[in-house]
């Protein structure tokens, strides 16, 4: 065990700032590239009118403004909620596990939610109902693994995790079953992009929708963001600080399981940034949630427009974001462990 | 103050007794140290006194803030020694706040007071063990604890530190009126900051009383199960007199 020093508190300020720049600088090289090529000056244009300044859309041409304000700038704010969304999730719940694998996908909210998605496609139902019936899904495996992990009245971590695997590979079945069953010819296809994750989906309604719901579930996890630091200790030793340790505990994983849902419901399985980006941003910022949480949100709404940036530009044709992060996550992610050893995790 | 009576615990109701019966009462300034082979249940007493666990039998009255400081501490997470301590506040505030100005002097005073001021920013498991467990002492006090309770404060350290951590509860009983309880494999450390003494012999059978009374070469022969011999040097009684165990004893006691 090296010693290190730990951050000083003067410069976290500087750090979150810089990180915040980082975020704006990733939405905006996001609206400028894509497949409908628009000059900076479109987009500047734009921008200012948002605030009430210039001749707004009347200084750009039609289309400009409609690929700006109803494809990509929808696009950007749900790909950014959800990012930070699985992002700071994954670093509540590797704080509560006090477990470096964790990430949003082991409560089992995500199977679950992949389930009634895939149910939703399989009788091709519309959008909206496969957005709902994935949520509900969701949400409903996390209330079974919390029924199967409670023993005596109580919930201990190990059974969480347990629990949650067993949920999720019952469900990961279910998923499988439900492909097996599709129609080759047109069911099958939009299951399996589906699964794959995808902002495509992103109109200014679903904005909308989303933006709401991934900040009530996002706001609670920074307010307690100091009882996780004393849950980060374990539960005896929380209890030994005179903190009552479930209530906490479940709201933090109702938190998670809204944002989770919420995420696989509308793009899909999205996995390694729940995973990846809490151990990048305790790189940053140390192990303090304080400083962590909010770390986290912003590397993970920057890496998810990144991400998908990269997913609609690369080649003529979209890629899978689930394919993406999982393919540049890892590499990162090995990196990260490399590099900064010692850095947030003992 | 303190005070516990007929306590019992048992892991089930049909197992046997860890133990049973138990009373004692303790004002504030005391100390009072559990001995007792391993397994006769000190740290559980320990853990039912801090509400960790819930007796089985019996009731235990304490007014005031209870620190309890684990005898292992661990963290995966790289957190500073400033950040631990600080986290001995958590209990004076609700579920959404975070600490603030005031929090964080308290917790730089109890860094100071237990001499880990320029320990602050070390990352907490890079710290020795003497070391660690006074920043755990420190985190009691941040929680301004008016009783503390220490499992095995004392066992993995070597006799310099020993020295460090006993004259710091010393100093915390004595001159800050702190409820001490601690439980200990050296009968020696007891001697040097006790006032009371259970002595946990072995199921159901259990005893309470002042120092004097309980370090007795029978007593001490009997907890442990091998002779114990008590060497008086020094003019002034207790705080100069050893124990020692007579290791070739085993197999002549049971």
């Amino acid at each position: 065990m090296a010693e290190r020093a730990v951050a000083p508190r003067g410069g976290a300020l500087a750090i979150q700032s810089s990180l915040a720049l980082l975020l704006l600088a990733a939405a905006f090289v996001s609206l400028t590239m894509g497949r409908f090529p628009i000059a900076i000056g479109d987009i500047a244009t734009l921008i200012v009118s948002w605030v009430g300044i210039g001749p707004g859309r009347a200084g750009v041409s039609e289309p400009v403004w409609r690929v700006i304000e109803l494809v990509r700038v929808p696009r950007i704010l749900v790909g950014a909620f959800v990012g930070a969304g699985l992002a700071v999730s994954g670093a509540v719940l590797q704080g509560i596990f006090r477990n470096p694998l964790v990430d949003p996908h082991i409560i089992g909210v995500s199977s679950g939610a992949a389930f009634g998605g895939v149910l939703a496609i399989l009788f091709g139902l519309g959008a909206a109902i496969l957005w709902s019936m994935a949520f509900v899904f969701g949400l409903a495996a996390v209330l079974l693994v919390i029924v199967v992990s409670r023993k005596a009245g109580r919930t201990s971590i190990l059974m969480l995790v347990l629990a949650g695997v067993v949920i999720s590979a019952m469900f990961a079945a279910l998923v499988s079953l439900a492909t097996y069953f599709a129609n080759p010819n047109d069911t099958l296809p939009a299951i399996v992009f589906w699964l794959m994750g995808s902002f495509a989906s992103a109109t200014p309604g679903r904005a909308l929708l989303m933006l709401p719901i991934i900040t009530v579930f996002i706001v609670p996890l920074l307010l307690i963001r100091f009882r996780l630091n004393v849950l980060s200790l374990g539960e005896e030793e929380a209890q030994g600080l005179g903190i009552r340790v479930e209530p906490t505990r479940w709201l933090a994983l109702a938190c998670v399981a809204g944002i989770t849902a919420a995420s696989v419901a509308n793009t899909g399985m999205i996995g390694w940034v729940g995973l990846v980006v809490p151990h990048f941003a305790r790189a940053v910022v140390g192990p303090d949630h304080r400083q962590l949480l909010p770390a986290a949100a912003m590397i993970g709404a920057s890496y998810m427009l990144i991400i998908d940036t990269i997913a609609r530009t690369l080649i003529s044709a979209e890629l899978p974001l689930g394919v993406l992060t999982a393919l540049i996550g890892a590499p990162i992610f090995v990196l990260i462990l490399h590099r900064t050893q010692n850095q947030g995790w003992q | 103050m303190i005070e516990a009576r007929e306590l019992g615990f048992r892991f089930a109701p049909d197992t046997h007794w860890l133990f049973r019966d138990l009373s004692f009462s303790l004002a504030g300034g005391q100390t009072l140290a559990l001995l007792g082979r391993n397994g006769r249940g000190k740290t559980t007493l320990l853990k039912c006194v801090a509400n960790l666990l819930t007796p089985s039998a019996g009731a235990i009255k304490s007014d005031g803030v209870i620190g309890y400081v684990p005898q292992q501490f661990s963290t995966p997470f790289s957190y500073s020694v400033f950040d631990i301590v600080l986290m001995g506040r958590a209990r004076h505030l609700g579920m959404f706040s975070n600490p603030t100005s005031q929090d964080r002097a308290r917790a730089n005073e109890a860094l100071d007071l237990v001499g880990l001021g320029e320990f602050a920013e070390r990352a907490i498991m890079t710290l020795s063990g003497g070391e660690r467990q006074l920043a755990l002492i420190a985190r009691a006090l941040a929680s301004q604890a008016d009783i503390l309770l220490l499992d095995e404060p004392t066992s993995a350290l070597d006799f310099r530190n020993q020295a460090i951590v006993l004259s710091m509860l010393r100093h915390l009983a004595a001159e800050r009126g702190l409820t001490v309880i601690m439980t200990t494999h050296d009968p020696t450390h007891a001697l040097e900051i006790a006032d009371r003494a259970i002595f946990l012999y072995g199921p159901e059978r259990s005893e309470e009383g002042p120092l004097e009374a309980m370090f007795i070469e029978d007593k001490l022969t009997e907890l442990y199960g091998i002779t114990m011999r008590k060497f008086n040097s020094g003019d002034n009684g207790r705080r100069h007199a050893n124990i020692v165990a007579d290791y070739r004893s085993i197999g002549a006691v049971s």
